[in-house]
């Protein structure tokens, strides 16, 4: 009945570039979480920032895909287009997709956050504990033992997404949110990340960070980024407090 | 020139056009829900587009003008009326000094805008002056406006002053922006087909096209939740986070759908089924809950032309409205 495919622009098998609305557009390179895929995305969205057009209003990425925001009617006045914005956005995340370097080069500094996984904080340890057959200080282990990725920030504001978990203990989000106190750590699937501000979640909770992750007047509201190699340590009810 | 808050009303916020280019940390664009509104309010009292505004809900609140100011009132029709008479909307109004502002009665529409010439004087969050509610920025100390809030303006209107007759509290200056096409068909609201569209089944593509969906009281300036035929997918499948935009509409997984609105999140992880037009945000933004949408889906060169045609109309207008004021006071 509808003819989407004259909307979409596949490179290959593995590179879409599909419309967001009438003033945005998506280039995807799979559904799948993947550090090489991340990587690229970071490249994709360096390169249009120095390459930035006239009318690019923002650039969204996510685990394999890079959005961006543009004002139609600006490019079109801009560039003298007889064609449409749609299809300079579509040669211009082109362009980026071919011009992005290349090279692999992953960030290799680890950020280390500390986590205070006391049950105080950690609602959902025991739940986990108990859905995954292992002892809760397991739980706690297996969390902190692992290097993770950060490979987008999005939700809210400085809302990381890192992954992956040990498989022992990734475990589905809560069907229905809850409150969550900023700081809070927690796991969905084979992703964890930290809630930045008090909000309603979903996430199953492991521990609290005492580090704000999100300070809005700050000079860098948001310090950690895409790509960051982040690893937990735990620490201790007292030092939580005093490091408050 | 200032204003202050006598009582504030459902939910007063200051907005401008949005703040753009902080997705990478998780802030979204925000910013009016209703940009066609909100730009004329601007340009008919000689600002600039990106001013910011206030946005008001309603029940409105009560504002007193301090000093003699230009306002304008667009959007939704809550009766604006000063002291105890009606204003007009869409329309450069001089008002005097020491008179109230109210919004006694709901006749159209879901928000309502007011500019005054010059904009107020606050302070820019990351470019924007839009108040970000979760981020507490932005706007006025980003919150909504509360009692005894006061808000300074740039540019005193006192030139304007002397358009007023001797015992009127407003004139109105005889011209106004027509706003007929853009709200035009309220409930009819154009799509273009979203990524995961081809993934509804059959019957859902049909349903999506052919009936109605109502707008639940749950919706607010992230989203507007609809209620109807729920709509399945061929089937299941995960999707992971990635961006969305503003008119996007996501399949839940109950088969409801929900379209993001201004203050939505800057990533998503539901299927895209479809995306509303730019050109028709600004009626979306004014229906209200237990109001109904009837999607219709268009090209993206149909929506990208339209939103030109709108754009171009708008430059003219904003012309218009800068040589009447100009022939005004010189």
């Amino acid at each position: 009945m509808l003819n989407l495919t004259a909307y979409h622009f596949s490179l290959n098998s593995d590179c879409t570039i599909f419309p967001l609305g009438d003033s945005s557009a998506t280039l995807d390179l799979g559904n799948i979480v993947n550090e090489g895929l991340n990587q690229k995305v970071i490249e994709i969205k360096n390169w249009l920032q120095k390459n930035s057009f006239e009318g690019l209003k923002d650039i969204i990425i996510a685990y394999s895909s890079v959005s961006i925001v543009y004002d139609p009617f600006l490019i079109k006045e801009r560039y003298q287009l007889p064609a449409s914005a749609f299809e300079f956005v579509i040669d211009k995340l082109l362009e980026a997709f071919e011009s992005a370097t290349r090279e692999y080069k992953p960030d290799e500094d680890i950020i280390t956050i500390p986590v205070c996984y006391d049950e105080m904080f950690g609602n959902d340890l025991k739940f986990i504990a108990a859905q995954k057959n292992i002892p809760v200080e397991k739980v706690i282990e297996l969390h902190h033992s692992k290097t993770y990725r950060l490979y987008m920030i999005g939700f809210l504001p400085g809302f990381s997404y890192m992954a992956e978990v040990d498989e022992q203990i990734a475990i589905p989000r809560k069907q229905k949110p809850v409150p969550v106190i900023a700081g809070s750590v927690g796991i969905a699937g084979s992703q964890t990340g930290i809630y930045p501000l008090n909000c309603p979640g979903g996430w199953q909770i492991v521990g609290r960070t005492p580090i704000k992750l999100f300070e809005p007047f700050a000079d860098s509201p948001v310090k950690l980024k895409s790509g960051n190699l982040i690893k937990f340590y735990p620490i201790t009810k007292e030092e939580f407090e005093n490091n408050y | 020139m200032s204003i202050s808050v006598i009582k504030p009303g459902l939910l007063d916020t200051i907005q401008d056009l949005g703040r753009y280019g902080y997705s990478h940390w998780g802030i979204n664009a925000g910013g009016v829900m209703d940009r066609f509104a909100a730009s004329v309010a601007n340009m008919l009292v000689g600002n600039c587009v990106d001013e910011p505004v206030l946005e008001v809900h309603f029940p409105g609140p009560q504002i007193l003008f301090e000093q003699n100011a230009l306002i304008a009132i667009t959007g939704a029709d809550f009766s604006a009326s000063l002291n105890e008479e009606l204003l007009p909307l869409w329309k450069p109004v001089v008002v005097r000094k020491n008179t109230v502002l109210h919004f006694p009665k709901l006749n159209f529409g879901a928000r309502c805008y007011i500019s005054v010439h010059g904009g107020p004087c606050i302070d820019k969050w990351l470019g924007s002056y839009s108040t970000n509610l979760k981020a507490a920025a932005g706007g006025k100390d980003g919150r909504p406006l509360r009692k005894g809030d006061e808000i300074h303006f740039k540019e005193n209107s006192i030139y304007f002053a002397g358009l007023l007759h001797d015992d009127a509290n407003f004139r109105a200056l005889p011209w106004k922006a027509d706003n007929n096409k853009i709200y035009h068909h309220p409930h009819e609201i154009s799509v273009i087909p979203g990524k995961e569209w081809e993934e509804l089944d059959a019957s859902s593509q049909d349903n999506f096209l052919d009936n109605n969906f109502m707008i639940h009281p749950s919706s607010d300036r992230m989203g507007y939740q609809l209620k109807g035929t729920p709509l399945n997918l061929k089937k299941p499948f995960e999707l992971i986070s990635s961006g969305v935009n503003f008119g996007t509409i996501q399949l839940l997984p109950d088969g409801q759908l929900i379209i993001l609105m201004a203050d939505h999140q800057t990533t998503g992880g539901y299927p895209r089924i479809a995306h509303v037009i730019s050109s028709h945000l600004p009626k979306l933004a004014q229906l209200r809950p237990s109001d109904c949408v009837k999607f219709k889906v268009t090209s993206i060169r149909a929506a990208e032309d339209l939103l030109i045609a709108r754009q171009k109309e708008l430059q003219v207008l904003h012309r218009a409205c800068t040589d009447h004021l100009n022939a005004l006071v010189c």
